[in-house]
């Protein structure tokens, strides 16, 4: 077997240009490896693919549901920028968005008659915990012990999402849901407001995308953040200019499952008004959020941009699993095949790649 | 320089190519951002022992991954044996009979002497171990080398560990041997078995290149001597017919000797106080053992050793990044035994560690890496935020008043050479004032010019009153900066002696842990009876 | 109550095989140096192809090939990745991962509700199977079941006691050191990653070709992921992997045996998860403790000239 060698020479500089042609490079090849699956699968993709675009960008309606759906995706996707950027794998993003909709749900049962003013605040405060605490789980295994964090993490979406099936098959299962595993309907109190004819949710939006001026003003400008940013780019070195690692990966998790549990409060609190099955509140927004993350180059600004983009692909998904008759996890072959492409343009911008037989 | 011409001259006459084993050719190599070979011709001779003489970054282990199929040149022609040579790996080389011997030993630590000998070999599917032992011992008798076929490498010392590459070579029926360095991580003793092995070799007809910089082996263990420069030959000479200091001369360019300017500085008090320390190494064992040491204001206390005699773990234990497990350290008086690394800074401990990118973030700009040790305090940090015009302010200050030579400030670190990122950490270190300064292997691996720059700022910082501990494998290095000199062996002091009434046939036995004098750790006076006078270790 | 035991065992065994199958392939990657967090992608995909391709003609042994195939075309799409391209091992793997999840449940959708027409029989191992209990429990499985038991020495042996293991090793190890004796290190990576991907692969159809036998959309269920736990449980070697993969088959079996007793299944569905971060918690204080770990060289890509 031979195999043909690649040769890699560093770039001394990475001009800007070059980033956002490979990036666009990325994507195009991406969509072409995807169009050959469909293909491949006997789905026709220049179909596929018109429906997904207009499905997402193409009409008011789906620009809407395209805003929507991005805002569980920048809520944790920017977690994640701050995550990666300390070098905390996080995996778990979806688990922790769960948790998050676990608590808020169980608030908005237990408190029904308080006042909107107070009970949505406490949800999404208390949302945040969920998903932060859920998150510290693998934060203090890595930190204290050295447990791996992609796999806890990732273990932990999978209890969770358990969870969640225990509580709307169980305790919680509603009184007037005709045997259907969810939840009665929050009061009115619990509901989030939402844009005229639409479901977006603004005041998690507006959230959102505080948190991400937020998230990158913390990174960019503050002690903490340069703290971060040693951390993940060179941890001997942190601990040489004595950083405390254990807090810096503490924090990071807390931080970016708070996000995301944020993101679990959105979707029950402004979506469903009521606690579903787990592939009911999610599509996996959690692991899409990985690729807002990473699609963004770790930079939380960047991340409400590529939120929107995924969002679109995601009602687009919608668009074609119904037009064209597809199963719900189409979405990851969207999903895998840009990750593998996009994290393989990145390597164009730092180094020039020759090919050797 | 007149000499260069004549040199250049004996490079290359005819008669030669006969006997030679090794032509390489007009050899160039770039990597970005330099030429390690630029045109570089060195001929070796059948059954000598062949010295290739230069300083760090000369070229001389790139011309040799060259030879041995690591590098591909981008141009120049390799002849071996009288044939052309195609190397494209080290494959190539070792079926062309060349075997070399890096100086960061290539072996798997957790695997056994045998395993590490026969990985690569394609005789049998299975592992043929009782065969291949068999042969391990044939070889180390042959040769005057003992090995344990059975040892794990990561139970070997630096010596052993170099005989299992060398079984490594001769297993594959090497009759070319490249050595890079192989003297730096060895004691005088083991250096001296490693020549006898060598000419033992060349006494069966084998022939042996070994890279070097230190001219004292050259001229004891060479027949004859090729000398690089800047990536090109200058000269190669027979070694019978030259002497040090012409050597030196080739090798430099330029007269060797720095002026060193040590002004006479009055020590002061106390700064660092060890008292009886002890720690262990990563894999749990002992590597510093009840050492005493104390360095003053205002002197250069150097330590010198073989390299992994404990020193790492003697810095760590400073600046806090490995728990002490006994004894006591104390700054200005103030025990900071176990206090966290970050106190330990805030009280002046300031450090150039041996292994600079644990001391640097390659990714982050020069900017962001001069304020690792004070983003927490004005004005760089103010409140939770960090000042980004006082930033700017301090980076671009470091960078002109220590002369590091980058594009600007918002340049990523890696991007420098090594002298101007050695420039840059040091720079860093001393901009915080400190009390204390440890300074591990500040030269290593840079030029002339740089290494004079950074011994300028160390007597410098002397000068300031500063305490400074270096550590160095570079004995030159150590008497010519140090006021005082401590030798460690196996995590212990063996001698403590002011630099001017240093003996250097003393040192080395020191160094090998072959004497013991008695340890006055203080100025002061000896301390206890624990040391006893001259005994063996 | 012994005959609960003994139902339970009996059942660990057919459980704990696709595990078995991911982990070996998982240890032999890993001791490559490529972590490969597809296992789940790959494991799902040879299940889905395996089932397709058994459905089709018929015949399962094209079923198990089609699905050791599948298994390591996209084990070979990491090891470009990781190997060549040397990307980040964990998000390449987490992208194969979705990939393989998606396409599998695009694929299997026509054949979602089928039922396996042909089936792998059990072999009744002559003498053994006629032993009172025993004989019941150790040997009436298919033949998938078999072979996992004796991959387990065979890949045990050619780690330990063959040139091409020590070879394997190394490369996890010191990959400059293999290099430097002409190891063709990239190549060593990406035979260890392919073959890693086919057992997953194998271990996939193994799931929807013996154990449902049926293609269920996901029905893998983070069997891929608690492959990767096992193998830090197994401290890279197979015959710990063995007793890994038959523990967490028993705990899978537990979960429905327990059912009746009126726990909840979706607490008890937690239950594997849960155990796995227990494992992990525990062999990486293990490890520590006796400073035996990873094969040193883990998610590191080598590059030979780079300066």
């Amino acid at each position: 077997m031979k195999i043909p060698r690649l040769r890699f020479e560093r770039r001394l500089s990475s001009p800007q240009w070059l980033q956002v042609a490979a990036l666009v490079v990325s994507l195009l090849l991406a969509m072409l490896t995807i169009a050959v699956i469909f293909y491949a699968l006997g789905v026709n993709p220049l179909i596929a693919f018109q429906r997904i675009f207009r499905g997402g960008f193409g009409s008011v309606y789906g620009l809407k549901e395209t805003v929507t759906k991005s805002i569980p995706l920048m809520l944790a996707g920017v977690g994640l920028t701050l995550a990666f950027k300390g070098r905390m794998y996080n995996i778990g993003a979806e688990g922790q968005l769960f948790m998050g909709a676990i608590v808020a749900s169980g608030l908005a049962l237990e408190f029904s008659e308080w006042p909107a003013y107070i009970l949505l605040p406490v949800m999404f405060l208390g949302g945040f915990l969920g998903g932060a605490l859920w998150a510290a789980i693998p934060a203090i295994l890595k930190a204290r012990f050295r447990v791996d964090e992609v796999l806890t993490s990732l273990m932990l979406v999978y209890v969770a999402s358990d969870a969640v099936k225990y509580l709307v098959y169980g305790p919680w299962r509603g009184t007037d849901t005709r045997g259907f595993p969810i939840t009665d309907e929050f009061s009115a109190a619990a509901q989030l407001p939402r844009l005229i004819d639409s479901r977006i949710h603004y005041p998690t939006l507006i959230l959102a995308l505080l948190l991400a001026v937020l998230i990158y003003l913390l990174v960019a400008r503050t002690k903490l953040g340069y703290e971060i940013r040693v951390t993940g780019e060179n941890p001997d070195a942190a601990r040489y200019a004595g950083m405390n690692y254990q807090k810096i990966a503490l924090l990071v998790m807390l931080i970016s499952g708070g996000l995301a549990g944020l993101a679990g409060v959105g979707e029950v609190a402004g979506i469903h008004f009521r606690m579903r099955p787990p592939e009911g509140i999610s599509p996996g927004y959690g692991f899409t959020a990985i690729i807002v993350a990473w699609l963004a180059r770790l930079n939380p600004l960047a991340a409400i941009l590529t939120a929107f983009l995924l969002g679109g692909l995601l009602v687009g998904g919608d668009a074609i699993q119904i037009a064209l008759n597809l199963p719900a996890a189409t979405v990851h072959v969207f999903n895998g095949v840009i990750l593998l492409f996009v994290i393989a343009g990145e390597l164009f911008t730092r180094y020039r790649i020759r090919l050797e037989f | 320089m007149p000499d260069d011409q004549s040199a250049i001259m004996v490079a290359a006459p005819q008669d030669t190519v006969e006997t030679a084993t090794i032509i390489m050719r007009g050899i160039i190599k770039r990597f970005p951002g330099v030429v390690a070979n630029d045109g570089a011709n060195l001929e070796v001779r059948k059954g000598e022992i062949h010295a290739l003489l230069g300083e760090n970054g000369a070229g001389k282990t790139t011309l040799m991954n060259v030879l041995y199929g690591i590098y591909h040149p981008d141009e120049g022609e390799i002849w071996v044996d009288g044939q052309r040579a195609a190397i494209h790996s080290p494959q190539d080389a070792i079926r062309l009979g060349i075997g070399m011997i890096h100086q960061q030993f290539r072996l798997v630590q957790t695997h056994s002497v045998t395993e590490n000998v026969i990985l690569g070999l394609k005789e049998s599917f299975f592992f043929p171990e009782r065969a291949a032992r068999k042969r391990i011992l044939e070889l180390t008798e042959k040769y005057g080398m003992k090995v344990d076929p059975d040892a794990r490498i990561w139970q070997l010392s630096a010596g052993e560990q170099q005989r299992v590459e060398i079984l490594k070579a001769l297993y594959r029926g090497a009759k070319i041997l490249i050595l890079d360095e192989p003297t730096s991580m060895l004691t005088p003793g083991e250096t001296k078995d490693l020549l006898n092995t060598l000419r033992r070799m060349t006494a069966e007809g084998h022939t042996v290149v070994f890279i070097t910089h230190k001219l004292e082996e050259v001229i004891e263990a060479s027949d004859r001597v090729t000398v690089l420069r800047q990536g090109k030959v200058i000269a190669t000479l027979e070694t019978a017919a030259t002497g040090e200091s012409k050597l030196a001369q080739l090798m430099v360019g330029r007269e060797v000797l720095f002026h060193l300017d040590k002004k006479q500085v009055d020590t002061g008090p106390v700064v660092l106080e060890i008292d009886k320390l002890s720690a262990l190494n990563d894999k749990g064992m002992t590597a510093v053992v009840d050492l005493s040491l104390e360095v003053h204001a205002g002197e250069i206390l150097g330590i010198a050793g073989v390299a992994g005699n404990g020193q790492r773990e003697l810095v760590e234990a400073i600046t806090g990044l490995r728990d002490a497990t006994g004894g006591r350290i104390a700054v200005n008086g103030q025990d900071i035994t176990h206090v966290p690394p970050r106190a330990r800074i805030e009280r002046g401990v300031c450090c150039v560690p041996g292994e600079r990118w644990t001391a640097l973030i390659p990714g982050m700009s020069i900017a962001d890496n001069l304020i690792l040790k004070n983003y927490l305090q004005p004005p760089i940090g103010r409140g939770l935020f960090l000042d980004r015009a006082a930033i700017a302010a301090y980076a671009d200050g470091l960078i002109k008043d220590y002369a590091i030579m980058t594009p600007d400030r918002r340049t990523p670190i890696k991007m420098l050479s090594g002298g101007n990122i050695q420039r840059a950490l040091l720079a860093r270190e001393i901009a915080c004032q400190p009390a204390l300064l440890i300074a591990a292997h500040p030269t290593s691996g840079l030029d002339v010019g740089a290494t004079e720059t950074i011994w300028q700022l160390l007597l410098a910082e002397r000068e300031r009153g500063t305490a400074v501990l270096l550590i160095s494998e570079d004995l030159e290095e150590t008497l010519s900066l140090s006021d005082r000199v401590a030798v460690i062996f196996e995590g212990q002091i063996m001698g403590l002696f002011p630099a001017k009434d240093a003996n250097l046939e003393q040192i080395s036995l020191m160094m090998a842990g072959a004497l013991r004098l008695p340890v006055r750790s203080t100025l002061r006076q000896a301390q206890g009876s624990a040391y006893l006078a001259g005994e063996p270790a | 109550m012994l005959e609960f035991i003994l139902s339970v065992l009996r059942a660990a065994i057919p459980a704990g095989t696709p595990l078995l199958y991911g982990t070996l392939g998982e240890v032999y990657a890993e001791r490559s140096g490529v972590l490969n967090l597809g296992v789940e992608g790959m494991m799902i995909m040879g299940a889905v192809s395996g089932f397709a391709v058994a459905q089709t003609t018929g015949n399962v042994w094209l079923g198990i090939l089609a699905a050791a195939l599948v298994g390591g075309l996209l084990a070979l799409i990491h090891a470009f990745a990781s190997v060549s391209l040397r990307v980040n091992q964990v998000v390449s793997g987490l992208a194969l991962t979705m990939l393989g999840l998606g396409v599998s449940s695009m694929m299997g959708k026509k054949f979602v509700g089928q039922p396996l027409a042909a089936r792998l029989q059990p072999i009744n191992i002559p003498v053994l199977s006629d032993l009172p209990l025993l004989g019941e429990l150790l040997f009436r499985f298919d033949v998938l079941v078999y072979l996992g038991i004796l991959l387990v020495p065979i890949l045990w042996f050619v780690l330990y006691k063959t040139r091409l293991g020590v070879t394997l090793r190394s490369v996890g190890e010191n990959p400059s050191a293999a290099d430097s004796l002409g190891v063709n290190v990239v190549r060593v990576r990406y035979m260890a990653v392919v073959f890693g991907g086919m057992l997953a692969g194998v271990g996939g159809a193994y799931l929807s070709i013996s154990y449902a036998p049926a293609w269920i959309e996901g029905m893998t269920a983070g069997a891929g992921w608690i492959v990767i736990a096992l193998t830090i449980f197994a401290i890279w070697d197979p015959r710990r992997a063995l007793l890994g993969a038959y523990l967490f088959g028993g705990v899978r079996v537990l979960q429905f045996r327990l059912q009746p007793l009126g726990i909840s299944p979706n607490l008890l569905n937690m239950l594997p998860f849960l155990l796995t971060i227990l494992v992990l918690w525990v062999s990486s204080g293990q490890a520590a403790k006796r400073r035996i770990g990873a094969p040193a060289a883990l998610m590191t890509a080598y590059a030979r000239e780079e300066r």
